[in-house]
């Protein structure tokens, strides 16, 4: 550390050493390196990232939401403060998808029911890093209520896949998938109901990791689907997935079903995977796999055996029916959650009601896009008086089917390995029309949800220009196996982060895209100082 | 099979108004998802116990006690109508 250096960046007037620092590769590890090293200020990492914001947003159009202001004080502050506040995260910019409540700061959900909202409290994950100190950069859009495999149905804008700019980045964490993959945050948080980390991680070329159900708590992520939400990290590397992983997890009161995991998580060093089984399940190689995509998932299976581990065939047999009892479970939920968006307490409310009755139903019904409209309605449906026991009894059973099958696979194996969606980046508009095409997305990556495992995806390779996504599943509360296996893996595949920025935006077509979009909230600032206070 | 009615009924009771074409998209629609959906009943889950979630879940209690809460302003910051420190809402029906 150069103690002229440092000085300089305490009083804000360190001129930039931005040489070869490059938004596109940089990891939280190297940029904590520097900063703690003295090389960069808070300040200069995060103009780093403002700077790519101000470059490819109007591109990519990750976030709904930008603090730039804010994000420019809070890392001076950091800088000024580096002593007291050289706490792990300290000065490292991060996006947060925009179904987590942020004190001070508008949080829609990408919904115009949420158009205005002015949360009074904090997301407990969220908080968690801003006492770690970090910056936040903005909140990125989402489908609707975390509703899509494609942010496609957001209410206030389509975000593009920075590797083709045609193509979805995958959703329903889309906005910080693409945020990371742009070199427009160094990491985000996001949220994963039934693969909304995983897959837009593997569209977009990042990993992303959905932990156990219950190691990170849900107090403050606006309920889509209780028992199967969990918020995780989307990163550029395997290692900084474990390192804002250890700053999520934890007990908190706040969350009736948050546990302690049984060990810390740590940071991964392993280079090999001697000893390790891995079962590859052929139910999800039979769902319709690209064959661009299988060619990479064999190629990564064989580096597996290179690095000394086995793969083994194995079967999950109600692979085929988990996508029909999460349509059931998460649309249940989702239709008991979102009753209490009504106009009364919160948000968007219809012009003059006549009376309450119409103040509930025209408020729900403006205020809500198609995709979540569709699913309340599967979920009322489903728990309606004479189907309870045909549609939300059943998918209960099933999800026990399922449980079952990884139980019994994981007395053989120590992990499980697929595809984690079976298809590259699609085109945008190409599925908005067909929601049972669009579900199938989420195939490989929805049976973890409905066990509560812990799965993360990271990039294998490229198909046709566009990332593919290995996926890895382990038993409940393996995360330490999971990430070190990863990294292993990921060591050995050796992907390059950076996108192409390829082909063209599409804007939304007619396809139940309305045209009385409301305007995204402006930029604000806020003071997470005071919010943390 | 899931009719137009059905999906109006059911839109009733979700507090959803639904304007008379979207009905009709919304029929067609929830028809095929819910045709996918009837794979299940291709299982015999007689035997079957259901699970409604995944962890052990335990009764959380804390102690009777009060405790600061929301206060009555902030409660209010964000309601599209107030009058005397409540909710607003128009008669009942």
């Amino acid at each position: 550390m150069n103690s002229d250096r440092r000085r300089a960046i305490e009083r804000g007037t360190g001129d930039a050493p931005l040489r070869g620092l490059d938004p596109l590769r940089l990891t939280a590890r190297d940029a904590k390196r520097l900063l703690v090293d003295g090389e960069i200020s808070s300040a200069e990492l995060t103009k780093v990232y403002l700077d790519q914001i101000a470059a490819v947003e109007s591109k990519v159009r990750a976030y709904i939401l930008h603090t730039p202001d804010n994000a420019a004080k809070y890392s001076t502050k950091v800088d000024r403060e580096m002593q007291a506040m050289r706490g792990p995260l300290a000065g490292l910019p991060i996006a947060v998808k925009d179904n987590m409540v942020t004190e001070g700061v508008t949080t829609t959900c990408a919904s115009k029911m949420l158009h205005n909202y002015q949360p009074v409290y904090t997301a407990t994950a969220v908080r968690q890093v801003w006492e770690d100190h970090v910056v936040m950069l903005g909140k990125t859009n989402l489908d609707e209520f975390a509703m899509g495999s494609s942010t496609e149905n957001s209410a206030y804008q389509v975000t593009a896949n920075p590797w083709d700019l045609s193509t979805v980045p995958g959703g329903s964490s889309g906005g910080s998938a693409a945020a990371v993959a742009a070199g427009e945050a160094l990491w985000a948080l996001g949220s994963d109901t039934g693969g909304s980390i995983r897959q837009p991680a593997a569209l977009c070329g990042i990993v992303g990791m959905k932990p156990t159900y219950g190691a990170v708590s849900r107090y403050g992520l606006i309920a889509f689907a209780s028992s199967l939400d969990q918020i995780g990290p989307l990163t550029r590397s395997v290692y900084d997935c474990a390192l804002l992983l250890q700053h999520l997890v934890g007990h908190d009161p706040r969350d009736a079903t948050s546990v302690e995991l049984p060990e810390p998580v740590a940071l991964p060093t392993a280079e090999r995977l001697d000893g390790l089984r891995v079962g590859v399940p052929s139910e999800y190689l039979a769902v319709g796999i690209e064959p661009g995509v299988r060619a990479r998932f064999d190629e990564t299976l064989a580096r597996i055996e290179e690095l000394g581990g086995a793969c083994v065939e194995i079967s999950l047999p109600h692979t085929e029916y988990a996508l029909p009892a999460y349509y059931i479970i998460a649309p249940a939920e989702a239709s008991a959650n979102l009753a209490r968006f009504d106009g009364v307490r919160y948000g968007y409310r219809c012009a003059d009601p006549v009376d309450l009755l119409d103040l509930y139903e025209r408020t729900r019904g403006e205020g809500f896009g198609p995709e979540v409209k569709r699913r309340i309605m599967i979920g009322t449906y489903a728990l309606s008086a004479g189907y309870y026991d045909a549609y939300y009894g059943r998918a209960q059973k099933v999800r026990t089917l399922v449980r079952r099958d990884f139980d019994e696979a994981f007395a053989g194996v120590d992990l499980i390995a697929s595809p984690t969606t079976p298809t590259v980046a699609f085109k945008a508009g190409s599925r908005t029309s067909d929601p049972l095409a669009m579900y199938m997305s989420d195939i490989c990556t929805i049976p973890a949800n409905l066990a509560g495992l812990p799965a993360l995806s990271i990039p294998c390779g490229l198909s046709d220009g566009l990332p593919v996504g290995f996926q890895l599943i382990g038993p409940a509360f393996s995360e330490n196996r999971l990430l070190e296996a990863a990294h292993a893996l990921e060591g050995a595949i050796g992907f390059d982060t950076a996108p192409t920025f390829r082909g063209a935006r599409r804007e939304r077509d007619a396809n139940g895209w309305r045209a009385d979009w409301p305007a995204p909230p402006g930029p604000i600032t806020f003071s997470p100082e005071d919010a943390q206070s | 099979m899931i009719s137009e009615d059905d999906v109006r009924y059911v839109a009733k009771l979700a507090r959803l108004r639904i304007e008379q074409d979207e009905a009709t998209r919304m029929t067609g629609e929830l028809a095929k998802i819910l045709a996918h959906i009837d794979k299940m009943s291709e299982l015999d889950l007689a035997a079957v116990p259901p699970t409604a979630h995944v962890l052990d879940v335990v009764n959380v209690t804390r102690e009777d006690k009060e405790r600061p809460s929301l206060p009555r302003e902030e409660a209010l910051r964000n309601a599209p109508a107030v009058s005397d420190e409540c909710f607003r809402v128009p008669r009942m029906g």
